[in-house]
C-alpha cells in the first residue's frame, strides 16, 4: 500500500512561498492503476514526485509499502557525454541489479543497435525517449509512476510501450497523472483531479472526468 | 503544516548502510566515466593530474629556491605544501553547483544530494592521496626525497586536511545552490587563501605577530603538521590539533546543516 496522508508542498518564490499541493490525501493499494487528472501547472508532476519520494513534501506523510518506481517517461534524466549503455548501467548499479542480464533486452527494446555504445548526447529526442522507456523497465517494481507517459516515438513504438507496461506488467500498481483523460480512462480503475493544489476524489471514473471536464470548459 | 516531512520505509540502519553503499559507488563510477572517459589513461588521470600540478610546483619553487638560505628539504616541503592545497581547495570546488549536472540521478529516490557530494569527495580526496603517495615513492626512488621520520603523524594530519576539506566543501556545495555568488567568490577567495595557507612557508619563520594572525586558518595547523611529521627533526612546528579539530567539527555541522536545508527544498525542474 501507498499512503499519502495531509501532504502539502510549498515552493519558495521571489513573491514568497507558493502553496502547489495542499492536504492531499491519497491511497494505492497492491495492482490497483489510480489516474490523476489535471490541467498544466496543477501540480501533478510535483505530486509524483513526492510519492516517488525524489521531493520531499513541506508536511505531511508519505507510506510505501510497496517498492516504487522514479517517475516514468522524463526524457533528459541522462548524463549526454555517457554513452547509452553507461547510462543504463548507472541505474542498475542505483538499484542493485546484475547490467550484463539486462543490456540484451535494452538493446532489443529501445531499437538502438550500435547507437547504444555512442553518447547520448548524439541522440534524437525520440532515440533518448526509446531509451529512457526501455532503461525503466529494466528495474521490477511494484508500483509505477507515470508522468504523461503518452508521447514516447512513434505510433509503433507507443503501442509496444504500452504492451509492456499494462500487458506485461499488467498486475502491478499504478500511478498515473496526465491531462489527457483518453489515456486515464484506458488505463485506469479510479481517477482523481487534482485543481489548484486540491486533490479530488471521485466515486467513479465518470464522476472524475465530468469534474475535470467542468473545470476545463469554465478555464476555456 | 506543523508536521515536519517523514519517510517510513520498512528499512532498518544495516539495510540503509547498504543502499547508501551501493548508491555511493554507482555515483563514484559514474564521475569516474563522466570526468575522465574510457580514452588514453582514462582513470589514472585521477591521480596524474594533482599529480602533474604537484610536480609543477615541485620544479619551480626548486629552481627558484623559494626556502632560499635553510637547510630545509626543498621537494619534500613543496609536497607536503601542495598535497595540503590539493584538499582544502579542490574539495570544495568540486562541489560548488555539483547538484545541476546530477539533477537526473536525483529522481531516483535513494539517490540524495549529500551522496552526490559525498561521492565526488571520495574521488578527489583518492585523487590527492594517490599522488602523494605516488610522489613520494617516486621521488624517494630517484633519491631526491627521504621518507617520512613519523607515518602515523603524516597519515594522522592529512586525515584532518581531508576531513577539513570535506566539511568545507559540503558547507560551500550546500550554499552555491542557494546563491551563485557562492561559486563566483569561492574562486578568488580560495585563491587569495593559498598563500595564507602554509603551503609556500613554515610558520616559524614568520615574525611572531604574523604567526598569530596565520595561525587562525585551520589549514595552517594540518600543514605544520603534515610537515613535522615528514621532515620535523628539521624544523619547529606550531600547530594546535584540538584548535583544527573544533574548527573541522564546526565546519562539519555547518554543512551538513546546510546540506540538509538542500535536501528538503530541492526542486527538480
Amino acid at each position: 500500500m501507498i499512503l499519502l496522508d495531509r501532504i502539502n508542498k510549498n515552493y519558495l518564490t521571489r513573491g514568497g512561498p507558493v502553496c502547489v499541493l495542499r492536504e492531499i490525501c491519497l491511497t494505492v493499494t497492491k495492482g490497483e492503476r489510480v489516474g490523476i487528472l489535471g490541467r498544466n501547472g496543477a501540480g501533478k508532476s510535483t505530486l509524483i514526485r513526492i510519492v516517488s519520494g525524489s521531493e520531499l513534501p513541506t508536511s505531511g506523510t508519505v507510506m510505501r509499502e510497496m517498492s516504487v518506481s522514479w517517475p516514468l517517461a522524463f526524457g533528459g534524466a541522462f548524463q549526454g557525454s555517457l554513452t547509452g549503455l553507461d547510462n543504463l548501467r548507472v541505474i542498475c548499479r542505483i538499484y542493485g541489479v546484475e547490467p550484463a542480464e539486462r543490456i540484451r533486452f535494452v538493446e532489443e527494446f529501445s531499437e538502438l543497435g550500435a547507437y547504444l555504445r555512442e553518447p547520448v548526447k548524439t541522440y534524437s529526442s525520440g532515440m533518448r525517449a526509446r531509451l529512457a522507456f526501455a532503461i525503466s523497465m529494466v528495474i521490477d517494481f511494484e508500483c509505477f509512476l507515470i508522468d504523461e507517459i503518452v508521447a514516447v516515438g512513434d505510433a509503433r513504438f507507443h503501442a509496444k510501450c504500452n504492451h509492456e507496461l499494462f500487458v506485461n506488467r499488467g498486475d502491478r500498481a499504478m500511478i498515473i497523472v496526465s491531462h489527457n483523460a483518453a489515456y486515464i480512462r484506458e488505463h485506469c480503475s479510479r481517477a482523481a483531479v487534482l485543481l489548484e493544489g486540491e486533490l479530488h476524489h471521485a466515486a467513479t471514473l465518470d464522476d472524475a472526468f465530468a469534474l475535470y471536464e467542468q473545470e476545463t470548459a469554465i478555464a476555456a | 503544516m506543523s508536521a515536519r516531512p517523514t519517510m517510513i520505509q520498512n528499512e532498518n540502519i544495516i539495510e540503509s548502510w547498504r543502499i547508501w553503499r551501493r548508491i555511493v559507488w554507482a555515483l563514484l563510477l559514474r564521475e569516474i566515466l563522466t570526468r575522465y572517459g574510457r580514452h588514453n589513461i582514462g582513470f589514472l588521470w585521477l591521480f596524474v593530474e594533482p599529480m602533474l600540478f604537484t610536480v609543477g610546483v615541485t620544479a619551480l619553487w626548486t629552481a627558484t629556491k623559494s626556502v632560499h638560505g635553510s637547510s630545509l628539504p626543498i621537494v619534500a616541503f613543496a609536497v607536503t605544501g601542495y598535497s595540503s592545497v590539493l584538499l582544502w581547495r579542490n574539495m570544495p570546488a568540486r562541489c560548488v553547483l555539483a547538484l545541476d549536472p546530477n539533477l537526473g540521478l536525483l529522481y531516483h529516490r535513494n539517490v540524495r544530494p549529500i551522496d552526490i557530494y559525498l561521492s565526488r569527495l571520495i574521488l578527489e580526496a583518492s585523487g590527492a592521496g594517490i599522488s602523494f603517495v605516488v610522489l613520494v615513492l617516486f621521488f624517494h626512488f630517484v633519491g631526491w626525497l627521504a621518507l617520512p621520520e613519523d607515518v602515523l603523524e603524516v597519515i594522522g594530519a592529512w586525515l584532518m586536511l581531508a576531513w577539513m576539506g570535506t566539511a568545507v566543501a559540503l558547507l560551500i556545495g550546500a550554499l552555491s545552490e542557494f546563491s551563485e555568488t557562492v561559486e563566483k567568490l569561492w574562486h578568488p577567495f580560495s585563491y587569495l587563501l593559498f598563500p595564507l595557507s602554509g603551503a609556500a612557508f613554515l610558520v616559524n619563520a614568520l615574525p611572531v605577530q604574523a604567526q598569530h594572525i596565520v595561525l587562525l586558518l585551520p589549514m595552517v595547523h594540518g600543514v605544520e603538521m603534515l610537515r613535522e611529521g615528514y621532515f620535523g627533526s628539521q624544523m619547529v612546528a606550531h600547530y594546535d590539533f584540538a584548535y583544527m579539530a573544533i574548527c573541522n567539527a564546526v565546519f562539519t555541522l555547518l554543512g551538513l546543516a546546510q546540506v540538509r536545508k538542500v535536501s528538503l527544498t530541492l526542486e527538480l525542474e
